[in-house]
């Protein structure tokens, strides 16, 4: 993964200073509220509910196990002792004390980690796949791109105050496990007919008040000039953009009024400017990036090692329902990717604690050289387990609690912090999760479903993706009441779709029975191995409607 | 119009020291007030371009297009309003004049300027910082000097740090 040279490492330490001093400035009264605010929202800091909030960016989700450490250390001595990690593969203390934030940040910076941009009408994290590199569906591996995108956005002088937040994904593989199409700007990496990379650019999805599905920008943008391009994206967004109203200020609205050929048309005018300059790629920088992702030094694992653990999954039950649902190929024979499942009943989704942050560094040094990634589902990855080690790395999982053979499971359900803790949220989200995981544990019957995500946000800012979920429950308040709108149909991946709304919303206790009713219609009306989303797509909304309003 | 409506800023930083103002400011669109030199609405200064002792402020929300940077080539210094800190026009409109435009004489950023912002602006090409009157002067010096590193070329570096690492390391 990256490491920092004395550069990067200068660059944050001196943020770290340079927050402190804002800190200092707005506790002695000489910076108000208002003015810290965008400052402090920049390094992650958020005033919630019931106490601050701080998002730690993890780059595109690469985590080291020094890290994972450092941050378990750091939710013991400045928080509750655990931590939560986020939809944008980041990780959010709950409970910082508003003047320990400094010395937070200094600790983040020995081990190489920041908050910057994590919050604000900025650019902010760039997000990927969680199994860069190791997918055999993979074209290019998206982290060198992800990291070169992440030293351009950062401290980036002009775009500091946009109209509102910017977030970028980036794609290198056959299957969009980033979600680009619902982002401010995704990015796809391909290889055209003479083996030349290039880069499709979409912009203007996101999801949010006003859901909608990105357009393409440029199809075949070569590699070269990906920064340039972007900047001249980011440009046309930061002038043209609305600040009048904070609801229609994202590029998804600019690219809707003025439609993707005139947002083309401007953007291109403005790259003409800035085409060829000091930000174009060239080979050696491109090389030099990618010099931080090399593959690890994998020993061989033989045939009678690979036979031997197809054969115990044909033995045990257990351990197979665990590979068919938590492991995911690799392109070296042998090895296999293993998602952990921070799905845990006794824990809202994606928290870990201190000690399992302890427990989960110890495995990836032990199985997986010593590096992490973190999912947009909310869970981690352990990418590079030789198979001869699966079963050890299994048991040490069940005794985690975090071997539940539910990834990709309508149990795998990814979910905003809500109202429990978020100052934004009309409703709480984890007792949704919690109830609806109790109420459909049997393996069986999840299995039979098949693979369905179900998405939870506790309000329309949509941190839990409630409309790219198959299934999506979104927390709406009306009257100081909580009630629950449940949407179906929509999908983060290739054929991206937006959920469409059943219809009036729900008590919260009714929830679960709703849930129930729309499975049973799926269950009924369904063509053999169907998905849940592709039944919906052939039959449509009505079926659901008719159930679950009769 | 009653010179009183005239603006002066109490702390100019100019090329990161500070400086004694001799500009006066003008919001006003109507007419041109008798002191001089002042920095002036943009169509007000456009009407009266021979004067040398008047300057243009520009909104934030002004189409920076060649015709414009035309005239304003012939200005003694463009001002950028920022009407609130958190309205980022100000740093595309800097980096525009100096960059595409090639503008040399003072750029100066005008309006709600925090000591927060200044690092920001110097790196898109504002030399001259009329700070808002709240703000103290140490702070500011101290803020513009809080970074000795950049990833991206600004009007200050024209480097990306990519290339100079590359450049570095071939021992240049």
């Amino acid at each position: 993964m990256y490491r920092y040279d004395t550069y990067d490492q200068t660059l944050v330490d001196e943020r770290v200073a340079q927050f402190r001093d804002q800190m200092a400035r707005h506790l002695a009264g000489r910076l108000p509220e208002e003015e810290f605010r965008p400052l402090r929202l920049q390094n992650g800091l958020y005033i919630q509910k019931h106490a601050p909030m701080l998002r730690i960016a993890i780059p595109y989700g690469m985590l080291s196990s020094t890290q994972l450490r450092a941050l378990g250390d750091i939710t013991r001595r400045y928080d509750r002792g655990y931590g939560h990690f986020t939809t944008r593969q980041n990780l959010q203390l709950n409970w910082p004390a508003l003047e320990d934030v400094p010395e937070i940040l200094a600790d983040l910076a020995k081990v190489q980690m920041h908050a910057i941009q994590t919050s604000g009408n900025c650019i902010r994290n760039t997000t990927s796949d969680q199994f860069a590199g190791i997918a055999s569906d993979e074209v290019e591996d998206p982290r060198p791109w992800c990291e070169l995108i992440r030293q351009w956005s950062t401290l980036h002088p002009e775009f500091a105050f946009l109209p509102r937040k910017f977030k970028i994904a980036v794609s290198g593989a056959a299957e969009d496990r980033a979600a680009i199409q619902v982002h401010d700007i995704g990015l796809r990496l391909w290889h055209d007919s003479d083996g030349s990379l290039k880069v499709k650019v979409l912009a203007g999805g996101g999801l949010g008040r006003t859901p909608m599905i990105g357009d393409v920008v440029r199809e075949d943008l070569p590699w070269q000039h990906l920064l340039t391009y972007l900047e001249a994206c980011v440009r046309v967004y930061n002038q043209f953009g609305r600040r009048d109203n904070k609801f229609k200020a994202r590029i998804k609205i600019l690219v809707k009024a003025l439609g993707i050929e005139e947002f083309r048309r401007r953007v291109d005018a403005e790259w003409a400017h800035l085409k060829d300059g000091p930000q174009t790629l060239n080979q050696a920088a491109v090389d030099s990036a990618r010099a931080h992702f090399v593959e690890p030094e994998r020993r061989a694992v033989s045939e009678q090692d690979i036979a031997a653990f197809e054969a115990l999954r044909g033995e045990n039950r257990a351990f197979a329902r665990f590979v068919t649902n938590n492991v995911t190929d690799h392109k070296v024979p042998g090895y296999k990717a293993v998602t952990l499942s921070l799905k845990r009943r006794e824990h809202a989704p994606g928290d870990v604690t201190a000690d399992h942050m302890d427990a989960v560094a110890d495995l990836a040094e032990r199985y997986s050289f010593g590096e992490l990634r973190v999912t947009h589902e909310q869970n981690l990855v352990l990418s590079d387990v030789p198979v001869d080690q699966l079963e050890a790395l299994w048991q040490e999982l069940e005794a985690l609690g975090m071997a539940n053979p539910t990834v990709g499971t309508l149990n795998d359900i990814i979910c905003c912090p809500g109202g429990d803790y978020c100052g934004l949220a009309n409703a709480v989200s984890i007792p949704i999760a919690q109830a609806l995981q109790e109420r459909f544990e049997d393996l069986d019957f999840l299995y039979d479903l098949g693979p369905l995500d179900l998405n939870i946000s506790g309000c329309m800012n949509a941190c839990g993706h409630h409309h790219v979920g198959h299934i999506g429950i979104l927390g709406v308040d009306k009257k100081g009441e909580e009630y629950y709108q449940i949407s179906i149909g929509g999908n983060a991946t290739d054929d991206a779709s937006l959920g469409k709304i059943l219809g009036p919303s729900f008590y919260r206790e009714d929830v679960p029975e709703v849930i129930d009713k729309v499975l049973k219609v799926y269950v009924e009306q369904r063509h053999d191995d169907e998905r849940f989303l592709d039944t919906y797509r052939r039959i449509g909304l009505k079926p659901f409607k008719e159930r679950v309003y009769a | 119009m009653p010179d009183t409506q005239l603006e002066h800023a109490q702390t100019l930083i100019k090329l990161g020291q500070p400086e004694q103002d001799e500009w006066a400011l003008s919001r006003v669109e109507e007419a041109l007030p008798k002191q001089r030199p002042v920095i002036v609405p943009l169509a007000l200064w456009q009407a009266n371009a021979e004067d040398p002792q008047l300057a243009p402020w520009l909104a934030s929300d002004t189409l920076l297009d060649d015709e414009l940077a035309k005239a304003l080539a012939k200005a003694p210094l463009v001002a950028i309003d920022f009407p609130a800190f958190t309205d980022g026009r100000g740093y595309s409109l800097a980096r525009l004049l100096r960059e595409r435009y090639g503008y040399q004489a003072e750029v100066r950023a005008i309006g709600d300027v925090l000591v927060d912002q200044l690092y920001y602006m110097s790196r898109c090409g504002f030399d001259a910082l009329a700070l808002r009157d709240d703000q103290h002067l140490d702070d500011a010096l101290r803020a513009l000097g809080a970074f000795s590193v950049s990833y991206q070329p600004g009007v200050d570096v024209q480097e990306a740090l990519f290339e100079r690492r590359l450049r570095e390391a071939n021992g240049a």
